[in-house]
C-alpha cells in the first residue's frame, strides 16, 4: 500500500501519467469520442477554424472534422510506439544481456555495431530503413524499433555488468545454473527498473519519429490519420488555417512531454532503490 | 582407511592482470575424506577462497587460471569434466555457501523460489513435491513456521535466518562435500555459535564433508578435525585440530594463535603479527613469511621451505620448524 503513495505522490508520474491515460483511452475508446467520422470528407465545409459548424477543432482542407482525425490518429500513435519499442525492448535487452554477461569479444563486437547505429541521427536511419523497405506503416514501425535498438541495449548492457558482479549470481552459479538461466532468471528481473525508465522515454520519441516521419509521406499512408500527417496536410494553410498544423504539432507536444515526465518521475521512483 | 572424497593436487590458480600476473593460490596438496571436516585457515587475500572457487571452477577464466596436477573428486578430475558436466556436480554433489547471506540471495524473488529453484536445477519432481522438500529443508535448518517463511523475501529475514536459508539451498539435494567461505564472519557472535553447531548437527545427519575457510581459529576449534593454515597462496602448516592448537609448529600459527583475544587471560595489549600481507604480484624471495618471522635466518631470506611431514600426520613448510624438531630428537 505504502508502493501506491509513493507512486501517486510523485507529481511527475501523476501528471505524466495522467496524459497517457488520456491518451490511451482516447485510443482504445475513440469511436465514442468522435464527433464525425473522420474519413469522411464535406467539401463545403473545409479549413473552418475551432468552434464553426459543430467542428471542436475545426476542419482541414477537405472538411475533415479535426477533432476526430486527432482522437483517430492517437490509434497510430500507440500501435507505433507500443510495436517499435516492444522490437527495440526484445532485442535491445536480448543483447545487452548477453554483451554485458560474457563480456570480452562478444561485447566489443555487439559494441561496435551498436556504435555504428547510434552514429546516424535517428532520423536519418529510420529514412534509410522505410526507403529501402517501402513506405508504409509497417515498415515505419521497424525502422523505428531499429533506431531505438541501442538505447535499450546501452541500458541494459550497463545495469547486466553491474548486476553480474553480485554475489547472488556466484552462488546461483555455485548451484550449478546454466549461463542462461542466470541471465533469465537472476539478471534480468533485476535490470527491470532501468529498462522501465528506457521504455518510458522512447515510447515518446517513437511519436515523434513516426510523426516526422508521417509528416515526410514515408509513415502512415493516407487516408489514415496520424498526427504527423495532419501537420503535414496543414503544412499549405499555415496563413489561413494555422490551427491544422498547430493543433497537430501541440498534440504530439504534449503526449512527448508526458511520456517523459513519466520517464523522470519512474527514475527519480526507482533510482535510489537501485543503490540500496 | 577411509577413501578419499577430495584429492587436490598441486593446484595453481593465477590471474592475469594486464602485464601482470598475481598468483593467488600456489601449489596447494589437500586431502579430504568422505565425511570428514577440513578447514582452510588464514588472513584476508592469504588465497583461501579462491582455493574453493577453483575446485568448483568458478574463477572467470579470463583473468583467472587454474592449474593443477589434478582435482580428484570420488575418483574424478574436475578440470577435465566439461562446463556441462560442472553444473551437474556444483549444488549436487558439492555445494557451496558464501560469507554474506544478504548479498547471497537474490533480493527480486521469495525465499521458498529460491529453495525450490535449488531442488528443481538437479532433481526431477514436480513444483509440488519441490515445495514439500523446500519445507522440510527449512525445518533440517531449524527455521520456525516454515510454511510462512517460504514466502518471505530476503529483506524480511534476519542475517542469521537468511545465512539458514542459504544452507538449507545448498544442503537441497545432500551433498557429498560443502564447502564453506566463511559462513558466519557476517554474523553476530550469538547466531555465529548457532549456525556452526547447526553446521556440525546436519554434518553428522547428513554423513557430509565439510571444508570450510576461515579466518577465526575459534571456528575451527569448533568444527574442525583437520587443518591447513595457509599465507600468500602457500600452505604453512597442516595437521589435525589438537596439535595445531597445542603444539604449533610455524611460527605464523604461533602468531595467530597468540593473537586471539581469550577471556580467560588478561592481557595489557594485543599480540600483532608485524607487517603486512605481500602483494600477491611479487612475493619476498625465500620462506614467503619471512618479514613478518621473528625467528627469521639467512636461510628462510634466501631459499624457500617446502612443506614436510615432521611429526606423524603434522606437516610444515618451515627450516626453523624442522631444525626445533631435528635438535629436540
Amino acid at each position: 500500500m505504502q508502493a501506491w503513495r509513493k507512486i501517486f505522490g510523485k507529481k511527475l508520474i501523476c501528471f505524466g501519467g495522467g496524459i497517457i491515460l488520456i491518451l490511451i483511452l482516447g485510443a482504445v475508446l475513440a469511436d465514442v469520442f468522435i464527433t464525425y467520422p473522420p474519413h469522411s470528407q464535406a467539401l463545403r465545409d473545409r479549413l473552418l477554424p475551432p468552434g464553426q459548424g459543430g467542428h471542436l477543432l475545426g476542419t482541414d482542407e477537405f472538411g475533415r472534422d479535426l477533432w476526430s482525425r486527432i482522437v483517430y490518429g492517437s490509434r497510430v500513435s500507440i500501435k507505433v510506439s507500443f510495436i517499435s519499442v516492444g522490437i527495440a525492448l526484445s532485442f535491445g535487452t536480448l543483447l545487452g544481456l548477453i554483451s554485458g554477461y560474457f563480456g570480452a569479444r562478444l561485447d566489443m563486437f555487439l559494441g561496435r555495431v551498436v556504435d555504428i547505429m547510434m552514429a546516424f541521427p535517428p532520423l536519418l536511419l529510420a529514412l534509410l530503413i522505410v526507403a529501402s523497405l517501402g513506405a508504409s506503416l509497417t515498415n515505419a514501425m521497424v525502422a523505428i524499433g531499429i533506431t531505438l535498438i541501442p538505447r535499450f541495449y546501452r541500458v541494459v548492457r550497463a545495469s547486466t555488468l553491474l548486476v553480474r558482479e553480485r554475489a547472488f549470481v556466484l552462488a546461483a552459479k555455485a548451484l550449478g545454473r546454466s549461463n542462461i538461466g542466470i541471465m533469465l532468471r537472476h539478471i534480468l528481473p533485476n535490470v527491470l527498473s532501468p529498462i522501465l525508465v528506457a521504455v518510458s522515454l522512447a515510447m515518446g520519441n517513437a511519436i515523434l519519429t513516426e510523426a516526422e516521419l508521417s509528416f515526410l509521406g514515408l509513415g502512415v499512408q493516407p487516408p489514415t490519420p496520424s498526427w504527423g500527417s495532419i501537420v503535414a496536410s496543414g503544412k499549405e494553410y499555415l496563413d489561413s488555417a494555422p490551427w491544422i498544423s498547430g493543433i497537430g504539432g501541440l498534440v504530439i507536444m504534449i503526449v512527448v512531454l508526458g511520456f517523459n515526465l513519466l520517464g523522470d518521475g519512474l527514475r527519480d521512483l526507482l533510482d535510489p532503490k537501485l543503490k540500496t | 582407511m577411509q577413501e578419499s572424497l577430495l584429492k587436490v593436487r598441486n593446484l595453481r590458480t593465477t590471474f592475469q592482470i594486464g602485464e601482470k600476473k598475481l598468483c593467488a593460490v600456489d601449489g596447494i596438496n589437500l586431502n579430504i575424506k568422505y565425511a570428514g571436516t577440513n578447514a582452510i585457515v588464514g588472513e584476508s587475500g592469504c588465497g583461501k577462497s579462491v582455493t574453493l572457487l577453483s575446485i568448483l571452477r568458478l574463477i572467470q577464466t579470463p583473468p583467472g587460471r587454474i592449474d593443477a596436477k589434478q582435482i580428484l573428486f570420488e575418483g574424478r578430475n574436475l578440470l577435465r569434466l566439461s562446463e556441462k558436466e560442472m553444473r551437474e556436480i556444483r549444488g549436487n554433489e558439492i555445494a557451496m555457501i558464501f560469507q554474506e547471506p544478504m548479498s547471497s540471495l537474490n533480493p527480486v524473488f521469495k525465499v521458498g523460489d529460491q529453495i525450490i529453484e535449488a531442488i528443481t536445477l538437479h532433481q526431477d519432481v514436480n513444483r509440488r513435491e519441490a515445495m514439500d522438500r523446500a519445507i522440510e529443508m527449512l525445518r533440517l535448518v531449524r527455521i520456525p513456521d516454515p510454511e510462512k517463511r517460504l514466502q518471505d523475501y530476503p529483506h524480511q529475514m534476519s542475517g542469521g535466518m537468511r545465512q539458514r536459508v542459504m544452507i538449507a539451498m545448498a544442503l537441497s539435494c545432500h551433498p557429498k562435500l560443502l564447502l564453506a567461505d566463511e559462513p558466519t564472519t557476517a554474523l553476530d557472535v550469538s547466531i555465529q555459535a548457532q549456525i556452526l553447531e547447526l553446521i556440525r548437527q546436519l554434518k553428522h545427519d547428513l554423513g557430509m564433508a565439510i571444508l570450510l575457510v576461515t579466518h577465526d581459529l575459534a571456528v575451527v576449534a569448533e568444527l574442525a578435525q583437520r587443518t591447513v593454515v595457509m599465507y600468500s597462496g602457500k600452505i604453512m602448516e597442516e595437521a589435525d585440530v589438537f596439535s595445531i592448537f597445542s603444539s604449533p609448529l610455524h611460527p605464523y600459527t604461533e602468531g595467530l594463535l597468540k593473537s586471539m583475544p581469550r577471556l580467560d587471560e588478561e592481557v595489557k595489549q594485543l599480540h600483532v603479527i608485524e607487517g603486512f600481507v605481500p602483494d600477491a604480484i611479487s612475493f619476498p624471495e625465500g620462506c614467503r613469511f619471512h618479514p613478518r618471522c621473528t625467528y627469521a635466518t639467512d636461510e628462510c631470506k634466501e631459499i624457500e621451505p617446502i612443506l614436510r611431514q615432521i611429526a606423524p600426520g603434522h606437516l610444515v613448510a618451515c627450516h626453523i620448524a624442522e631444525k626445533r624438531v631435528r635438535d629436540a630428537d
